[in-house]
Parts: C-alpha cells; sequence; structure tokens
C-alpha cells in the first residue's frame, strides 16, 4: 500500500546535507546545542521535544523522541503527561480564541 | 508483554539451547563481527589486565522469572552449586589477594551454601557482593536474610529497573514493585544506604525494553530524588547496564521484531573507550558446577575460557588465568554500547 510516511525515511535525515551542506551542518550544530545538557538537563529537553512532536504531529520527531526519552530515563507514564502538556496548550490556543468569538458576537449582537 | 511464568527450559523453547543462541548472534548479515570492531579499537586479541573480582554463579535457581534474564532463571531450575564446589571456589581464592568476591545466580541466597560462602570469603578478608533481587529478603524462609548480610558487611547490589510501578513490574513481575519497596525500606532499617553506616545499598537499573541506558550520573540522581520523595527510601549508588541479547531478552527482542535494530544500535554506538574497560578483563566467572568463563554472559551462552586456561575452578592457576585471552562473541557489543556497561555499571571513563 502506498503511503506518504516510511519509519526507515528517519534514517535518511541526514540526506537532507546533500542539497546544501553548508546550511545542513549549520543547522545540525545549532540542533546538536539545543539539546546539550545546560539549564535544562538533557532529558526534561527530551521530553519538551516529546510534547512538541505531538503537537506539531511530526512522525520522525515522535519516533524518536519516544527513543531519545526513554534512553535518558524517562517512561511512559512521564511521556504521557507530556503528550497531554501538548494537547492542553493545542487545546487552549482554540479555547483561548474564543474570547475573539465572544468579542466579535458581543460587538453584532444585541 | 508480561514476564513469562515459566523459564526458555521448562517451556522447552530451542533458546533454551546456549547452541542455538550462539547461532543466532554469530549468523552473518546482521552486524559485523565483534571482533573486527575490536581490532578497529586496537583491542584485539583482548586480553584480561588482572582478576580483581571473583565472581561467582551458584546456580540458576530463582523465585522471579523476569523478562529480560539472561540466566534464563527461576523457580524450576534445578542447577545448584554444590558445598565440594563452593569449597574449591574458596581454596582458590585463598591463594591470590583479590579483593571482591561477587555472589550472582538467580538469586544466589536460595543456594543452600550462599551463607557460607559468604562467611569464608569475609573470613579471608574480601569485599562481598551479593546480587539481590530485594523480593527474596520477603520470603518466609529468608526472614533473617538482612540481618545476615548487614552483620558480615555485604554490599546489596539490588535491581530495580525503575522508580515507578509500571515499568518494574512488566520486566519482573506483577507486585514486585511493591516488593521491592518494602525490601529497600527493610535494608534501611538495618543500616543499608545510610551514609556513614558502612553498610554499602547499590542499585542496579536496567532499560525495560529494546533501548540502550541513560547516563549513569543522571540516572542516579533522578532514582534518589524519586525514591526518597515517593517511598522514603535511600541508597548509596546506582549503576545503569545494558540488556544483553542472551536468553529471555534475546526471546523478547526476536518476539517483539525489534532484534536486528536492536543489535544495529549497539553496533552503532560501539565506543572504544568502553570496550577497554570491559569487565572481562578484571572478573573470573565461576560457574555453579566450577566451570571458568570470561563473565556471567560467556557462562550462559555455554563458552567457557580457551587459549590455555584452565577449564574448572578445582585447577585455578593464577599465572594462566590473570593476563589470559578473553573469548569474545556478538554478545559483546551489549558491553561496549554507549557508555558500556558491566556489573559495576557504566566502563566508559
Amino acid at each position: 500500500m502506498d503511503t506518504y510516511y516510511h519509519p526507515q525515511d528517519l534514517g535518511h535525515f541526514a540526506d537532507m546535507g546533500q542539497g546544501n551542506k553548508d546550511l545542513w551542518e549549520k543547522f545540525m550544530t545549532y540542533y546538536g546545542a539545543v539539546f546539550a545538557e545546560g539549564a535544562l538537563t538533557a532529558r526534561e529537553k527530551a521530553l519538551i521535544a516529546l510534547g512538541v512532536a505531538h503537537a506539531v504531529q511530526c512522525p520522525y520527531c515522535i519516533d524518536a523522541y519516544t527513543q531519545a526519552c526513554l534512553e535518558k530515563g524517562s517512561n511512559v507514564g512521564e511521556m504521557t503527561e507530556a503528550v497531554h502538556v501538548a494537547c492542553a496548550i493545542r487545546g487552549g490556543a482554540s479555547l483561548v480564541h474564543g474570547v475573539q468569538m465572544r468579542n466579535v458576537a458581543k460587538k453584532i449582537s444585541m | 508483554m508480561a514476564p513469562p511464568r515459566k523459564s526458555l527450559r521448562a517451556r522447552g523453547s530451542a533458546l533454551a539451547s546456549a547452541r542455538e543462541q550462539v547461532r543466532l548472534l554469530d549468523a552473518p548479515g546482521v552486524v559485523p563481527r565483534f571482533e573486527a570492531a575490536l581490532g578497529g579499537a586496537g583491542l584485539q586479541p583482548l586480553a584480561a589486565t588482572g582478576i580483581t573480582v571473583f565472581q561467582i554463579n551458584v546456580g540458576r535457581l530463582c523465585n522471579q522469572t523476569c523478562r529480560h534474564c539472561h540466566v534464563d532463571a527461576g523457580p524450576d531450575r534445578p542447577e545448584s552449586m554444590t558445598r565440594a564446589t563452593a569449597e574449591a571456589c574458596m581454596a582458590a581464592l585463598a591463594r591470590t589477594a583479590i579483593p571482591t568476591v561477587d555472589i550472582t545466580g538467580g538469586a544466589p541466597e536460595l543456594n543452600p551454601n550462599f551463607r557460607w560462602l559468604v562467611e569464608e570469603a569475609r573470613r579471608l578478608g574480601r569485599h562481598v557482593m551479593d546480587r539481590c533481587n530485594l523480593s527474596v529478603l520477603l520470603l518466609p524462609a529468608q526472614k533473617d536474610l538482612g540481618v545476615f548480610l548487614a552483620s558480615h558487611r555485604v554490599e546489596v547490589v539490588a535491581s530495580l529497573p525503575s522508580f515507578a510501578a509500571a515499568p518494574t513490574d512488566a520486566q519482573r513481575g506483577e507486585g514486585v514493585f511493591a516488593r521491592s519497596i518494602e525490601a529497600l525500606r527493610l535494608l534501611n532499617g538495618l543500616g543499608y544506604g545510610h551514609d556513614g553506616s558502612g553498610l554499602v545499598l547499590t542499585l542496579v537499573t536496567n532499560p525495560v525494553g529494546a533501548f540502550l541506558p541513560p547516563a549513569q550520573a543522571a540516572q542516579e540522581a533522578l532514582f534518589r530524588d524519586r525514591l526518597r520523595r515517593d517511598h522514603g527510601v535511600g541508597f548509596h549508588r546506582l549503576h545503569t547496564i545494558t540488556n544483553m541479547p542472551i536468553s529471555r531478552f534475546l526471546e523478547f527482542l526476536l518476539e517483539s521484531g525489534n532484534y536486528e535494530t536492536y543489535m544495529r544500535r549497539l553496533v552503532d554506538a560501539f565506543n572504544p573507550g568502553a570496550a577497554a574497560g570491559v569487565m572481562c578483563r578484571y572478573t573470573l566467572s565461576v560457574g555453579w558446577d566450577g566451570r571458568l568463563y570470561d563473565c556471567d554472559f560467556n557462562q550462559m551462552l555455554d563458552l567457557p575460557l580457551d587459549h590455555g586456561a584452565p577449564a574448572h575452578v578445582g585447577d585455578f592457576d593464577p599465572a594462566r588465568l590473570d593476563r589470559r585471552r578473553i573469548v569474545t562473541g556478538n554478545h559483546c557489543y551489549g558491553c561496549t554500547a554507549g557508555a558500556g556497561s558491566s556489573c559495576g555499571g557504566a566502563t566508559a571513563r
């Protein structure tokens, strides 16, 4: 069956460097710095990344950061909470725009 | 996947055969030969650097059947070290200055000669480690075990894969986490895990699945915080170990479709620094029947010492053991991946 997503394509991420080596290397240098231990631990950053991956619904990131979270000592319980954080933010973003709805409705309603 | 109730042996699994496991691990085309990786790191042939740990596997009897067990231990296993073999172990040890005796199994405490081995090794002035599954401390027949260990100042090296119940029980059996916490409280009550008590409590954690362990220092900090916060228990240090593709963990890898991916993960994570510090270089492993091995993993794969080294503890000869050439295989990628893995935790320095 044809499908847009193939799990093995995650292993070909570095092929993007073939289109522009300079920009790829700049991106990877930045990426590595972002996920290094800092004020937040690498584990905390992996959990954030997992949440964001669900918010933007990137299957590659979900795959990669599920593994990364487990390898940094997290567990399915913590990771599920991170997914709910993404859900709450995305849902909340929709909900708070309801204030706009109420503003418009109030303006034009009797 | 819940842990099996019976060992591979009891279920008549083909994987109960060490030969079958080695055949799978060495099958061409999955991963390159481990010896080639060693050669690239300038470590082939791998040789011992002098024995500092005398590890005795007293048998495969255990009160648990953990999913990941490389021993295929369980309540049905009959293999058990006899008193005569235990005496041969101590006679060999007495001829050396090896500082540490590491007693493992199965659940080594269930062997009738376990306490004699502890007493004798302590009489010889050696540091003794007990590889403990924690739940054994709560068995009615072992109700004085904690006091025994404390009175002989045995280091308890206890397995706990997670500070959470769900992943622990998934690997070690339903209710094991709760029993583990109860056992840790019992040990803390005897003085284990307290600063300055001299009663060393070390936790060992391994991944609950087909992935590598986290950084040891970070995981230790996390365990310390969570176990204190949620259960009021403490310990001295934590070791992370990698699951070896042997026995019941190999079964899990094959059944879950993770075998090739996991083996490639181990190969891709090969760390020459970890390889230089592998435990077989300073450990001698004695089987329940007295046969000698480079490590507990080789023991379970029935890969005894070779290259002119003695075969049995009754023929113990330090001159032929201290710098012996080590028997390796593709399972060894488990000890050299990432930060490395050993009975003493991460090996890369």
